[in-house]
């Protein structure tokens, strides 16, 4: 659509701005400012320069928490965009199966992601939960409070649990917007069931999919709430990801400076990844 | 031709495959039902997949302690300012996008996508002090503004997705009909976008409803959510898991209600309003 160049616009906009400088800019100097000045209380600051950040970059828990965090984000996506694909290739596309596959595969997006960890935490323990029951009773030795990969494998399928549904739901908005008609070409063509999802498809779900893959990244690069209530970052520090971490040391030990840095290059990583988004998004919308 | 073939490439035992996923989707939520109509003694003395002597107990333990019943009446509050504030800020400024071509227009939007894609523990600590300065902690407005710093972005996008599927000629035509742009927008443009907003304003009771971290962070006692609230089932006596499962259901009614009525824009919103 050609828009017409308008500067008035403005005015339309600013309630938004306002709102989001509040909620968003003013915030986020505060995160400078400390990022930068020392504090011994009193609310006298001492200028500190880029010594919180050498620290940060410098500290091998910072490094690890992101290692975490990043392999993490990279075995959901492994696992929830191949599963969320196969599931949505398989929903059914008429009749009453579709609102009921959609409602109740939409469930777990709406349950607050606290609940969401407490359910978890319930159905995993061995002494009154199903899972940890039924696993003890087969002979495994599960105990997420105790064992790291225990705790990993918790974390991890709760996360499928929780979000694999986003990816089928966008895939099957792609599926159904591919016109009977190329199912129709395909079948006169005698094309395999391969052919017809690598070449009808999964184009049409490309731009779906890349959206699934970005906001999977991205949630789950700062997850906070599911881990925290099951693990609470344990055991050690076992599952303990970037947001845990600075959670921690901003609120629990009060370490303003450090956590303020931390933050800021936190903030700076997603920033790059938001831009990667936009752009991918942004050219896409163009193509279309 | 053969309709239901073409429709389902994927074979015969492709309601297979749903049913596994769903089943899979269920069971930990059945479970936590299941324990929420369990005396204490019942869930931890012996295993079972149904409750041997169901009681509501646990649901009365909620209703009759306001402690705990004001912490729903504080979510729903904060959750609703929250959607109306988000949902009447982004529907001008959706426009405005969709619309026009400003000067910073595409700066502004990534600006406001940044927003959304923010970790909000990097805010929890500055907006506690934002608020303190202002005294607005402990207050519903607080969380309502809070949570308006991924809202409203999200809003925008939805809303400008939804706007960009209706023509712009129709405008031009009610200019010419000599409407005012306040009557158009209410009169004939509204009514043109209302799944639009009912949409965004289903992800921002969604996203404002899951939210913990700056909820709870900012309220300590007169506007606490629900969702922190739970956790004060871990006591002295130990812990009162039926209270904790009944309130866990408790919080996945409201979702489970309004989820019919969307369900088919369910992905659409997800996608920031571009499928």
């Amino acid at each position: 659509m050609n828009k017409t160049w308008n500067n008035k616009a403005w005015f339309l906009v600013l309630p938004v701005l306002l709102l989001v400088a509040f909620s968003a800019a003013i915030p986020l100097m505060t995160v400078v400012n400390y990022s930068v000045q020392d504090t011994f209380g009193n609310n006298e600051f001492f200028w500190a320069g880029t010594d919180w950040f050498d620290e940060i970059l410098h500290s091998p828990r910072f490094w690890e928490a992101l290692q975490r965090n990043l392999l993490f984000s990279f075995i959901i996506l492994a696992l929830e965009i191949p599963l969320g694909i196969f599931i949505a290739l398989n929903m059914p596309k008429k009749g009453l199966g579709v609102p009921v596959c959609l409602v109740l595969m939409a469930l777990p997006l709406l349950i607050p992601w606290n609940v969401v960890g407490t359910i978890w935490q319930v159905f995993g323990r061995v002494d009154i939960g199903l899972l940890g029951r039924v696993l003890a009773s087969l002979g495994f030795d599960y105990n997420y409070v105790r064992d790291p990969i225990d705790a990993w494998i918790t974390v991890i399928v709760m996360d499928v649990w929780h979000w694999t549904s986003l990816v089928v739901l966008l895939c099957y908005a792609g599926l159904v917007s591919i016109p009977d008609a190329y199912y129709q070409a395909a079948k006169i063509d005698g094309a395999s069931r391969w052919s017809v999802f690598r070449y009808i498809q999964l184009p049409k779900m490309n731009r779906v999919l890349l959206i699934a893959v970005l906001l999977r990244f991205m949630d789950s690069f700062m997850i906070y709430t599911e881990p925290f209530v099951v693990t609470g970052g344990g055991p050690g520090n076992s599952t303990t990801f970037l947001s845990i971490d600075l959670v921690k040391m901003a609120i629990g030990q009060f370490d303003l400076g450090p956590a303020a840095a931390m933050s800021i290059v936190y903030f700076l990583i997603i920033l790059l990844m938001s831009w990667i988004f936009y752009t991918v998004m942004t050219s896409s919308d163009a193509d279309s | 031709m053969d309709q239901e073939h073409q429709f389902k490439p994927a074979g015969r035992f492709s309601w297979l495959v749903s049913t596994i996923y769903i089943v899979f989707l269920l069971l930990p939520i059945y479970w936590l039902v299941n324990m929420s109509f369990k005396e204490n003694g019942e869930i931890t003395g012996t295993f079972s997949l149904f409750p041997q002597n169901p009681t509501l107990r646990n649901y009365a333990v909620i209703f009759n302690d306001p402690s705990w019943y004001n912490g729903y009446i504080n979510s729903i509050i904060y959750v609703g300012l929250n959607t109306i504030i988000s949902v009447a800020a982004a529907l001008p400024a959706a426009y405005a996008f969709s619309r026009y071509r400003f000067l910073g227009d595409k700066h502004l939007f990534f600006w406001l996508l940044t927003n959304r894609m923010a970790p909000p523990a990097v805010f929890a600590l500055p907006f506690f002090q934002l608020y303190s300065a202002f005294g607005l902690i402990d207050t519903h407005i607080a969380v309502a503004l809070a949570h308006c710093l991924f809202n409203v972005p999200l809003a925008v996008w939805i809303l400008e997705g939804f706007m960009s599927g209706v023509p712009k000629e129709i405008d031009e035509t009610a200019y010419i009909d000599g409407y005012s742009f306040p009557r158009f927008f209410v009169k004939i443009f509204m009514p043109l976008i209302a799944s639009g907003v009912g949409v965004a304003a289903f992800f921002c009771f969604m996203f404002s409803w899951v939210e913990l971290l700056l909820a709870r962070t900012l309220t300590t006692t007169a506007a606490k959510p629900i969702s922190a609230i739970m956790t004060r089932t871990v006591s002295a006596a130990g812990m009162d898991w039926g209270v904790l499962a009944a309130a866990g259901v408790l919080t996945i009614v409201p979702g489970a209600l309004v989820i019919y009525f969307v369900r088919n824009y369910i992905a659409k919103g997800f996608a920031l309003g571009r499928v």
